[in-house]
């Protein structure tokens, strides 16, 4: 597990950077980039170093960002939908938000690809020279009478999990479709959503229309996903193609938007749980954190550190990340914490963040 | 010659904006116009299908253009346009 020493926090007035030395747990605001403008998403490319910012001016358009070294920032052109392109019939496809983003497999340093509402994938092979529509997925016969917004006015791909040894195999979640998965490098995509339960369709078993919010895997054993679903949570053991109701019946682990898993433990994931979405606050003015240990057959619930009366914070569905036995997570007003022993016990980085929309270790 | 103004905010992007005499018969070839003086400004102001930005107003004189979508009002020799920021969120 490589070492990731930066946390990115991508806000609703820039994007914040918080560093620890190597084998420390303290953590320190070393930067602030693209101050009052609101970033989406940030990440870091480990396979070429580059420093990446979505960005979504109130005024301006959604931008793309890249950086060498995490100091100097040069503006690229953000994917485009090309001409003639419509979400639905008579309404013209733009991109509206650059809500997703992953590097591509270790043997193609340079590729990228960048999920976007209204629920276009785009992929780059020049590391952000230039952005191609991912042209199966985009036109699969489901979209334009199947996909939805949730969250958003327009179907939103929110999650991008590529194979890293398998260029061709990569999994995109759209909100509201479900996932999909590619075997060919995206020339043909499979709806894998069996198992969900979407109690807003009048189908709720439909295969599409489900309302992933974050779909995750554990890296030592991909064959197991995660999601934070709207919902419910649930786990998949098999790449996706089944999927299991791991709510908890009588706990709070149920609504969310976040998720973490293991990068080594298959049985264990983390989410940070809110009331249902006719509100979307701390469920009882109470701020927690629920890990499984056992695939989702129970949930600990931890408070230690975090605020237990007045707080109205949720977690975005970008704003939980985990490396190691570190954790941080950042909530809608503002509040950024971080766990080093596995989510059990928090302390607080900062009360005073604007809207926090991700996280990220790298 | 018409007269393009730009909001001094778009200034924190393209440091040296300055006022460009335009010889257009319309708010798109302007928009052309000033895409060629300053690359990758029109993106600021219309979205990839040519439509203004939601948050972007553009004035002729003090009227704001009729035309959204094709941006096709008509520009005079004599005419200032402004393109500004909406005071969205108040």
């Amino acid at each position: 597990m490589a070492d990731k020493n930066i946390l990115l926090v991508g806000s609703r007035k820039g994007l914040m950077v918080y560093q620890r030395a190597k084998g420390s747990q303290e953590w320190k605001h070393t930067d602030t980039h693209f101050l009052g403008i609101p970033v989406s998403l940030a990440a870091i490319d480990a396979h070429t170093g580059y420093w990446w910012a979505m960005l979504d001016h109130g005024h301006w358009g959604c931008k793309l960002h890249r950086s060498a070294d995490g100091k100097v920032w040069e503006e690229l052109e953000a994917p485009k939908y090309p001409e003639g392109e419509e979400v639905k019939d008579g309404v013209p496809a733009t991109t509206r938000y650059l809500w997703a983003f992953s590097p591509g497999a270790k043997s193609e340093p340079g590729t990228i690809y960048i999920g976007t509402e209204p629920g276009g994938l785009f992929k780059s092979t020049n590391n952000g020279d230039s952005f191609e529509l991912v042209r199966a997925l985009w036109d699969h016969p489901s979209r334009k009478d199947q996909w939805f917004g949730g969250g958003r006015d327009y179907p939103g791909i929110h999650s991008i999990l590529v194979n890293p040894e398998n260029p061709d195999h990569l999994y995109v979640s759209i909100s509201c479709a479900g996932t999909f998965e590619t075997t060919d490098g995206g020339k043909s995509w499979e709806p894998r959503n069996k198992g969900l339960k979407a109690d807003f369709l009048p189908d709720p078993n439909s295969e599409i229309g489900q309302d992933p919010h974050l779909v995750e895997w554990c890296m030592a054993n991909r064959q197991v996903m995660w999601q934070q679903n709207h919902c419910g949570i649930y786990r998949s053991a098999d790449g996706g193609k089944n999927w299991a109701d791991i709510s908890e019946a009588n706990g709070p682990a149920n609504f969310g938007f976040a998720i973490a898993a293991s990068e080594t433990n298959p049985q264990r994931a983390w989410v940070v749980p809110g009331v249902s979405d006719m509100l979307r606050v701390a469920i009882d003015g109470a701020l927690c954190v629920c890990r499984t240990d056992d695939g989702g057959a129970t949930w600990k619930a931890f408070r230690k550190g975090l605020p237990q009366e007045s707080a109205y914070d949720i977690v975005y569905r970008h704003a939980l990340d985990v490396v190691g036995n570190t954790l941080a997570f950042g909530t809608t007003t503002g509040n950024l914490y971080l766990s080093a022993d596995d989510g059990e016990s928090w302390e607080v980085l900062s009360h005073n963040l604007p809207m926090i929309h991700s996280v990220a270790f790298c | 010659m018409a007269t393009i103004k730009f909001t001094s905010n778009l200034k924190r992007f393209y440091p040296d904006l300055r006022p460009i005499e335009a010889n257009c018969s319309n708010v798109r070839e302007a928009v052309e116009l000033i895409e060629s003086e300053y690359e990758g400004l029109k993106d600021y102001i219309v979205d990839e299908r040519g439509r203004l930005r939601k948050h972007v107003n553009i004035f002729i004189g003090n009227q704001l253009i009729k035309d959204r979508e094709k941006l096709s009002d008509a520009l005079k020799a004599s005419d200032e346009l402004y393109v500004m920021q909406a005071l969205s969120g108040g």
